[in-house]
């Protein structure tokens, strides 16, 4: 916890690239990233964990396509053609899930495109596909997409909880369970996000003090 | 000196390299979405086709089978058997002895955010409607799509009055009035926090109702005249 200065990449190990997403530097919980998709997709466990994987499909194949051209693509439009990357992606991502599930497109709907504008993909091609190796960045996909779907899922899952009664679409309560409406609505995402902050956050100061 | 001529020098190289960039990144894009396109088209027709079945299974209960049907300009019905389908689409559906069970008919029109498609079942023998199911929307999520979930809502189309009168017009066009206020057979109960989208609702089947319900009562009518000449003979 100590050394969080990762600007010695030499340092860095493999698996230390992968962890960091999930735990260190979480894109939901520690960097507050991308909050659009999950605020609004969080509501039940399947739609955050289908938000959450189609967005680390994204953000890994974005980050291999960037990684690779980081060479060749000039400083002035590396924004722009970081932006054509993802867009594609997300369009064939689109297309795969509608491939996959009708239901599923339905239910995620315009989310999926809007997966475009998730900087957290853009900030991870920017701070550090462009700048590091294939093998390192693929890492760094992987533990940042797995990081944000793990987050995307544990609020999925209270808010589902919560607010339904059930998990995965199965009943967890007996009939007279009064579910909790608010926290399916949008003012329920904000609610178990600050709850989930709060958790890691005192987690984390716990660490640093002892 | 050398700076600013360097520089100079370097900037139409520079700026073939940024169009080269940008182009090449482009075809490879366009590579990649054309490729996926392509090859998930026939999956997603056929889950589309399977949904679409599944729905007129739904909106008209105890179909086993389907004919589908397009409307000629003139108001009469004509068997479709290829994929190739016209604007406006009806289904009919039998059940297991081969009688008909009633009609499904596609429609769609504006939502508060985009074109809503869906489809109704209609029960010709009592005149009404029987059964609702969206097939596309883009409501927004927890308010404009109580629509396709809210149960109280869905009831309105399990007895909706779709009578026709004897000049062969429907007598009462359907209509969404506010929750709570319906007072006839022809009105839907609205949704309280999804004006838009279930007024909307209202008026897509109020349209083409009007258009199509009485040409489907006509044939049905037709097709009962039929059956009884072929039971005289």
């Amino acid at each position: 916890m100590s050394n969080d200065n990762s600007t010695t990449k030499e340092k860095v190990t493999s698996t230390d690239e992968f962890i960091k997403g999930l735990w260190r530097d979480n894109p939901v919980f520690v960097q507050v990233l991308g909050m659009c998709p999950v605020l609004a997709v969080s509501n039940t466990a399947e739609n955050a964990l289908a938000m959450g994987l189609a967005t680390a499909f994204v953000l890994l194949m974005s980050n291999i396509l960037v990684s690779l051209l980081r060479n060749f693509v000039p400083k002035q439009v590396r924004i722009a053609s970081y932006i054509l990357i993802i867009a594609t992606f997300v369009t064939v991502t689109d297309y795969a899930i509608q491939a996959i599930s009708v239901e599923l497109h339905k239910s995620l709907g315009a989310f999926i495109s809007l997966i475009v504008v998730n900087c957290l993909i853009l900030s991870r091609a920017e701070a550090f596909a462009s700048k590091n190796t294939i093998g390192r960045s693929i890492l760094d996909a992987l533990g940042m997409g797995f990081g944000f779907t793990l987050a995307l899922f544990c609020l999925g899952a209270v808010r589902e909880i919560l607010g339904n009664g059930s998990i995965f679409n199965v009943p967890l309560f007996s009939e007279g369970y009064q579910s909790w409406i608010v926290m399916i609505l949008p003012a329920g995402g904000f609610f178990t996000l600050a709850l989930w902050l709060l958790i890691i956050n005192a987690i984390q100061t716990r660490k640093v003090k002892s | 000196m050398s700076d600013s001529s360097n520089i100079a020098m370097q900037n139409p190289a520079n700026s073939k390299k940024m169009l080269v960039a940008m182009v090449g990144i482009g075809i490879i894009s366009a590579f990649l979405i054309v490729l996926t396109y392509e090859l998930t088209l026939p999956r997603v027709q056929r889950l589309k086709a399977e949904a679409l079945e599944k729905a007129i299974f739904e909106v008209l209960p105890g179909t086993v089978s389907t004919q589908t049907f397009g409307v000629n300009t003139d108001g009469t019905l004509f068997k479709i058997e290829d994929e190739n389908k016209p604007e406006s689409t009806v289904y009919a559906g039998y059940d297991k002895d081969e009688k008909l069970v009633g009609y499904a008919v596609e429609a769609a029109g504006q939502g508060y955010a985009d074109i809503i498609r869906i489809i109704y079942g209609y029960d010709p023998d009592e005149q009404i409607l029987i059964g609702f199911q969206v097939l596309e929307s883009k409501e927004t999520p927890g308010l404009g799509d109580k629509i396709e979930k809210e149960e109280a809502f869905l009831n309105n189309f399990k007895d909706l009055d779709v009578s026709v009168s004897a000049d062969g017009q429907l007598k009462n066009k359907v209509i969404t009035v506010k929750q709570g206020e319906k007072q006839n057979a022809w009105e839907i109960d609205g949704i309280t926090g999804a004006t838009i989208s279930s007024r909307a609702i209202g008026d897509i089947i109020g349209t083409s109702t009007m258009e199509v319900v009485p040409i489907l009562h006509e044939d049905y009518k037709k097709g009962q005249n039929k059956m009884n000449s072929n039971e005289q003979r």
